[in-house]
């Protein structure tokens, strides 16, 4: 069953209406409704063409959120091979709102590390939603240091909302944790590059996105704060998300001016969950291509233009 | 970098703070609700002589007790883009700006300078809570990278105070880059040698926490100063329960391992002057007050001024 958003109700109502026309003629073979069901469907076509032509920031918000995007797990399994996952970060557990391990890109090893959110109750329960704690930042720096020893390049797929607002994570250390994954990813002499194939919330997101390449999908997002928390603290009421989503440009968009994200990947008419293999496969090209910008880069190299990215990073503001 | 500009200017911002607000001859301690003399509270460093409450001190004030004498000399900051997401919620982010300048009669919210504490030679950066809560944004970030690049080309340590609500939302993501950004910057002071010290004041939360606040070689907190990611309202929000008293204070964090040490502010001079000098392989610093440096004649002025 699809999962439409609020703002794609009409086109619920008239792809229903087309399934329910198609239905109704499985049922009873007198009935002629093909014309009219064609018709259904190139409206409802026409619709959605313009519907995502122009998102606003905030419905990009909720397409980057959308439970049947695809997440870290299904591009793990449909661009790697022998993914092998490596748990724990031997302090005090492991995390399930990130994977990680060993892998094969185009047969090249490589370390792999992502946010995953789950797809239906209980494995987003499982997860976390996304939310890292302190072993999952400290899982992911063990893994980047093994693969700096190793010269494996390291690739990130982020989708989180944020760190987990919890009282474990915080007596555990989720600052310490996040800084420090965040200061191992501008250490480390192999490529890192990093997708944001959803949400890029906050510093959850720093941790595993300082890299020397990054892209997002087209209707991903990266923020400093939700919208509904930016809202909640400068207009004193959540329900004005969309106007902190505006201001805040968060979208892959903006953030290309802005020269904050390296690319921006296109996604299928309709968002990512409405083609998975497609979008898997465009971020597949991207990850390729990107490594292969630095495959002749040495380590020093490799984190010297890293770190100069960084420092460099807000010389350009938006245009007026 | 004009030492002189800054030993004269706290003289006579005191004199014009006592001329100008006779109301504010009393401070109210906002734990205890004592009623402080003013003045008795700027002698004890903020500190409420009842209750020791540590309340907020501008990074003026705190430089002007830190450093020997008084002297300290300001180091500029460059400036970033100005509002660079043309950023408006109930009002403009250059509005917003101005205010606080005006309140504050700084620039922005961190002020940096180098001179010595306890005759050691250090450069100090400290933000400040009373503008725009501290909020980490562009200009905190290259305040932090020239501090860092100071004190590698003096071959000083680094002291970072630090307070902040977090991130400046109007900045948008490039408020969160700052969290690499100064993370490359106390990257270089590592690989220089240079001790980088952090003293964590009340409150220190968000994406200051989980970059530069919490790399310090050392690792030192004022007493009862709230420390944290994720503050403890959205997290009992999202919960459900009630937090355990003292949860993400300074000494909480201490008990969870997250801290070194716990210093009241009147000792932090002290402690600072010596840790750093064994750091740096100096001999134990001269207990006791030391004078200021002898003024230059030519430039000496005179208290009617
Ligand atoms: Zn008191």
């Amino acid at each position: 069953m699809t999962h439409y958003l609020d703002f794609e109700k009409p086109l619920a109502e008239i792809e229903g209406k087309a399934e329910e026309l198609r239905n109704m003629a499985r049922k009873n073979e007198e009935m002629h409704v093909e014309d009219e069901a064609a018709a259904l469907d190139r409206k409802a076509q026409d619709l959605l063409k313009d519907l995502y032509k122009k998102l606003t920031p905030w419905r990009k918000c909720q397409v980057a959120r959308h439970p049947d995007r695809p997440h870290c797990k299904d591009y793990i399994e449909a661009l790697f091979t022998e993914y092998t996952p490596l748990a724990g970060d031997r302090g005090f557990a492991d995390d399930d709102a990130v994977m990680g391990g060993l892998a094969r890109f185009n047969d090249q090893p490589v370390m792999v590390i992502g946010h995953e959110k789950g797809n239906d109750t209980q494995s987003r329960i499982e997860r976390n939603f996304g939310m890292a704690r302190p072993e999952g930042y400290r899982k992911a720096i063990r893994l980047m240091d093994m693969a700096d020893r190793f010269g494996l390049p390291v690739i990130t797929l982020v989708d989180t909302p944020g760190a987990y607002p919890g009282k474990g994570a915080e007596e555990r250390g989720q600052s310490e944790a996040i800084a420090r994954s965040t200061e191992k990813c501008l250490q480390i002499g192999v490529p890192l590059i990093s997708i944001i194939i959803g949400e890029g919330g906050s510093g959850g997101a720093v941790a595993f996105a300082t890299a020397n390449r990054l892209a997002m999908l087209e209707h991903s997002v990266y923020s400093v704060i939700s919208p509904e928390g930016c809202a909640s603290i400068l207009w004193k009421d959540a329900e004005k998300m969309r106007e902190a989503a505006e201001a805040l440009r968060l979208t892959a968009q903006d953030l290309l001016k802005l020269g904050i994200t390296d690319r921006v990947i296109a996604e299928p008419l309709g968002g990512a969950h409405r083609d998975r293999e497609a979008t898997i496969a465009a971020v597949g090209k991207t990850i390729a291509a990107m490594l292969d910008e630095m495959s002749d880069m040495k380590p020093k190299a490799l984190v010297k233009a890293r770190r100069d990215k960084f420092l460099n990073m807000g010389d350009k503001g938006l245009a007026a | 970098m004009n030492w002189i500009t800054n030993y004269v200017r706290p003289r006579i911002n005191s004199i014009f703070s006592r001329r100008e607000m006779p109301e504010n001859l009393w401070t109210k301690c906002d734990s205890c609700g004592t009623m402080l003399f003013h003045r008795e509270v700027t002698d004890n460093l903020g500190v409420c002589t009842n209750c020791t409450h540590h309340m907020n001190i501008t990074p003026r004030a705190r430089f002007t007790a830190l450093f020997d004498g008084g002297i300290f000399s300001e180091i500029d900051v460059p400036e970033p883009t100005q509002d660079p997401l043309h950023f408006r919620d109930q009002k403009k982010y250059p509005d917003r700006l101005r205010a606080a300048q005006r309140a504050t009669g700084e620039k922005e919210a961190m002020l940096v300078a180098a001179g010595e504490i306890g005759r050691t030679p250090v450069v100090c950066a400290a933000q400040d809570f009373s503008f725009m809560a501290g909020s980490m944004g562009m200009y905190v970030g290259n305040a932090i990278i020239k501090a860092a690049q100071e004190a590698k080309r003096l071959k000083r340590p680094l002291i970072l105070f630090s307070a902040a609500g977090g991130a400046r939302m109007q900045e948008g993501i490039l408020s969160l880059m700052q969290m690499p950004r100064t993370t490359v910057a106390i990257q270089m002071l590592r690989e220089a040698g240079l001790p980088y010290i952090v003293v964590l004041t009340h409150p220190t939360t968000g994406g200051v926490t989980a970059s530069y606040a919490m790399l310090g070689d050392v690792q030192i907190a004022e007493p009862n100063a709230l420390i944290c990611f994720a503050g403890p309202r959205v997290i009992e929000q999202t919960i459900r329960e009630k937090l355990p008293e003292g949860f993400q204070r300074a000494e909480y964090l201490l008990e969870h391992g997250m801290l070194d040490r716990v210093t009241d502010r009147r000792q932090m001079r002290e402690e600072l002057t010596t840790i750093i000098r064994m750091l740096t392989g100096m001999p134990p610093a001269v207990q006791g007050d030391l004078p200021p440096p002898e003024p230059l004649p030519d430039t000496a002025i005179s208290d009617d001024t």
